[in-house]
């Protein structure tokens, strides 16, 4: 007998609802709108369109369908109408032209009633800038979405505290968006979007004003909530790579048009132009990859709070046999090896200074991977990722360089 | 003598034109007698307000006052300045005049309130709003003071309304302005959040654009009261009491002594609202 366990793919296959739908979507910015219109169907491009008529060509003719759960990217670089294209579907930006379905209902056709309704009960959006309300509280910021459909109080809270639980924020419902860092500010602004359990999610740019470690781990917890969750969501992207790691489908856009859409595997293998193909040539990973792009979180001890005997157990808990020590500044000191921490422990010893070795491999985080290669192969300590200030940002470790030079995000969907 | 090119054209008979329409609008006498007695009638009750509070009471109120709002960050100096300056309004003998100065200031600050930030709103809303109101703004600014009590005086008779009436069309501006400003300044992702979320005008405009542009509407309520505060020796010419009163009279009787005395309680009550106000507009958090 042979059993075959059914992938993810497979089971989107199986169940491939339509749930967005959208047809001859076209945004024509400024005047002279039918004059662009002719000329784009001509086959005129953005900038010609632009010379000849003043207008400015935000999508042109978008054709697409987004299936139940899954992920999907619409990619390109800044002025290629992704931005524009998100916020037709839910209507912030009245399209010109064509029409959007979303479960079958034609959203172009509903009045602003109709349309508030789709607003809070269907889709949320995440903004770049987060969008959060400086003068709410976080779990006030959570609630707003349940708070303008007439929710009461008690239950609101509920599910605003729920939310904020599902994206990992919890005990800072007191305090305002300024006292937060970006990473966490973001994951407030998917907790309001998650509050109100929309079964679409717009997200635009929503990681990319996040650093890199934040940025990785925001996506590793979007695949997570996801993988509970099960929502439709609509990914804005400008970074290929984040494009392919948590894309089901990704569509590549370019001068208000769609280049092409497809699986991650379709697009790397059949790239549809020159331009998609030089996309992912960009990609081409060792030359794109900085330190700060695989850098992983280190396991650091604070020199002016922990001894031996704290260091030990930290080094215990998170099953490492390096850490990594620092100042309250978080600037790098040096490393220390598990042995030495243990013989200081039954040496009944109470500083770590002497075991500290000072010697560790640092760089920055522009730093190309590339650069670094033969360094790290070399080197047994994994090497520091500092900053200017010599500030600790990351390591990284030998396996992470190689899974990324190898394609890791790639090859999941292989 | 005038040139040859001008003397061919007529003169525009500009002032009797304006004069005529006072003259037409007089014969509203109903609709600007109710306005007089419903400007007249919150005039009175502060009045009567402050005439019933004792001033011993009068001046622990207000430090009170200042002490609450300053709660998290106390200001310890403007109590003290509070408490000797008002004192010293007592002693000089000018206690009825201040709060008639100060009626006239809240009376006049309060009407421009609350024609002032929805006009505010509504000039951040539309932009034909804006465009008519913007000239009208600044026509009322600049025109000099002094001619709004002309027709003030036609309308409203004399006393304390007609100066309120100057006073709210001179310090009105602005509240609509910075209203405005502050609306217009709330950054377009908190907007486009608002509306994503199904907010409906009314939801957004109470929940996002207010609270947000309430620094600067608070800003614009300041002034407005400081610029009726500077109204308050014009309006006195057309008899509304006060201590613009004292003050005009001093130099109708070339007595710098009274004048600067006068002088100097204005200026004490006005650090008194402006510091009161300012205090409102800072922003408080909950822990």
């Amino acid at each position: 007998m042979f059993i075959s366990i059914p992938r993810m793919g497979d089971l989107m296959s199986t169940n491939k609802s339509t749930k967005v739908e959208v047809k001859n979507l076209t945004k024509i910015f400024g005047k002279h709108i039918n004059k662009a219109k002719e000329l784009s169907r001509q086959g005129k491009d953005k900038s010609e369109i632009l010379k000849e008529t003043g207008a400015t060509l935000g999508v042109d003719r978008a054709n697409f369908k987004i299936y139940n759960g899954e992920i999907f990217v619409i990619m390109g670089l800044s002025g290629s109408g992704k931005s524009t294209l998100v916020r037709m579907i839910n209507r912030l930006i009245d399209p010109t032209d064509g029409e959007i379905l979303i479960d079958g209902e034609n959203l172009m056709k509903m009045d602003k009633k109709e349309l508030r309704e789709v607003r809070r009960k269907k889709m949320s959006m995440v903004f770049q800038s987060f969008g959060l309300l400086p003068n709410r509280t976080i779990l006030e910021n959570a609630e707003y979405g349940l708070e303008i459909q007439g929710v009461d109080k008690d239950t609101r809270e509920k599910k605003a505290k729920e939310a904020l639980e599902t994206v990992g924020i919890t005990g800072y419902n007191d305090e305002y968006p300024d006292q937060l860092s970006g990473g966490m500010q973001q994951r407030v602004g998917l907790a309001r979007a998650l509050a109100n359990d929309p079964e679409i999610l717009l997200m635009d740019e929503a990681f990319s004003a996040l650093d890199p470690l934040n940025r990785t781990d925001m996506q590793d917890q979007l695949l997570d909530i996801q993988e509970r969750l099960h929502k439709t969501i609509i990914f804005i992207s400008h970074d290929l790579n984040e494009a392919l790691k948590i894309g089901d489908r990704i569509m590549i856009m370019k001068d208000a048009r769609v280049i092409q859409t497809g699986t991650p595997e379709d697009i790397l293998t059949h790239p549809a132009d020159e331009y998609v193909e030089e996309f992912i040539e960009n990609v081409d990973r060792s030359k794109v990859l900085t330190a700060g792009n695989v850098m992983i979180r280190p396991m650091t001890v604070n020199i002016e709070k922990a001894g031996p005997r704290l260091t030990l157990k930290m080094m215990k808990a998170n099953e490492v046999s390096t850490a990594y020590i620092v100042n309250a500044e978080r600037k790098l000191l040096g490393v220390v090896d598990a042995n030495d921490v243990i013989k200081l422990v039954r040496e009944k010893k109470g500083d770590i200074t002497p075991i500290i070795q000072t010697k560790v491999p640092t760089t920055e985080e522009d730093t190309p991977i590339s650069d670094l290669m033969d360094d790290i192969s070399q080197t047994g300590i994994p090497f520091a990722v500092i900053n200017d200030k010599k500030q600790l940002k990351g390591i990284i470790v030998r396996g992470a360089v190689l899974g990324a030079l190898a394609g890791n995000e790639v090859s999941d969907f292989e | 003598m005038n040139s040859l090119l001008l003397g061919s054209i007529p003169q525009i008979p500009l002032a009797h034109c304006i004069d005529n329409f006072v003259d037409w609008l007089v014969q509203f006498t109903g609709f600007f007698n109710a306005i007089t007695n419903f400007i007249g009638s919150i005039n009175n009750a502060f009045q009567w307000l402050f005439d019933i509070i004792p001033i011993w009471l009068f001046i622990v109120l207000v430090i009170a006052l200042t002490y609450y709002v300053n709660r998290d960050q106390q200001n310890w100096g403007l109590l003290i300045f509070e408490f000797l300056g008002l004192l010293l309004i007592w002693n000089l003998d000018y206690w009825r005049d201040m709060t008639q100065t100060l009626t006239l200031v809240l009376t006049s600050s309060l009407i421009a309130l609350v024609i002032g930030i929805p006009l505010g709103i509504l000039m951040a809303k539309s932009h034909t709003a804006e465009i008519i109101l913007k000239p009208i703004l600044d026509f009322m600014q600049t025109m000099p003071a002094f001619v709004y009590l002309i027709p003030a005086v036609a309308l409203f008779g004399i006393g304390m309304v007609p100066g309120i009436v100057a006073s709210v069309i001179f310090a009105m501006p602005p509240t609509v302005r910075m209203t405005n400003m502050g609306i217009r300044e709330v950054p377009d992702e908190l907007i486009e959040a608002a509306d994503s979320f199904g907010s409906t005008e009314w939801q957004k405009l109470f929940k996002v654009e207010l609270p947000i542009a309430k620094t600067s509407l608070m800003a614009g309520v300041n002034q407005s009261m400081m610029l009726s505060l500077s109204m308050v020796v014009i309006a006195s010419m057309i008899g509304a009491m006060g201590l613009g009163t004292k003050v005009y009279f001093a130099v109708g009787r070339n007595d710098a002594g009274n004048g600067f005395s006068a002088g100097l309680a204005i200026v004490i009550l006005a650090i008194i609202l402006d510091r009161l106000t300012q205090s409102l507009t800072r922003t408080r958090r909950k822990n």
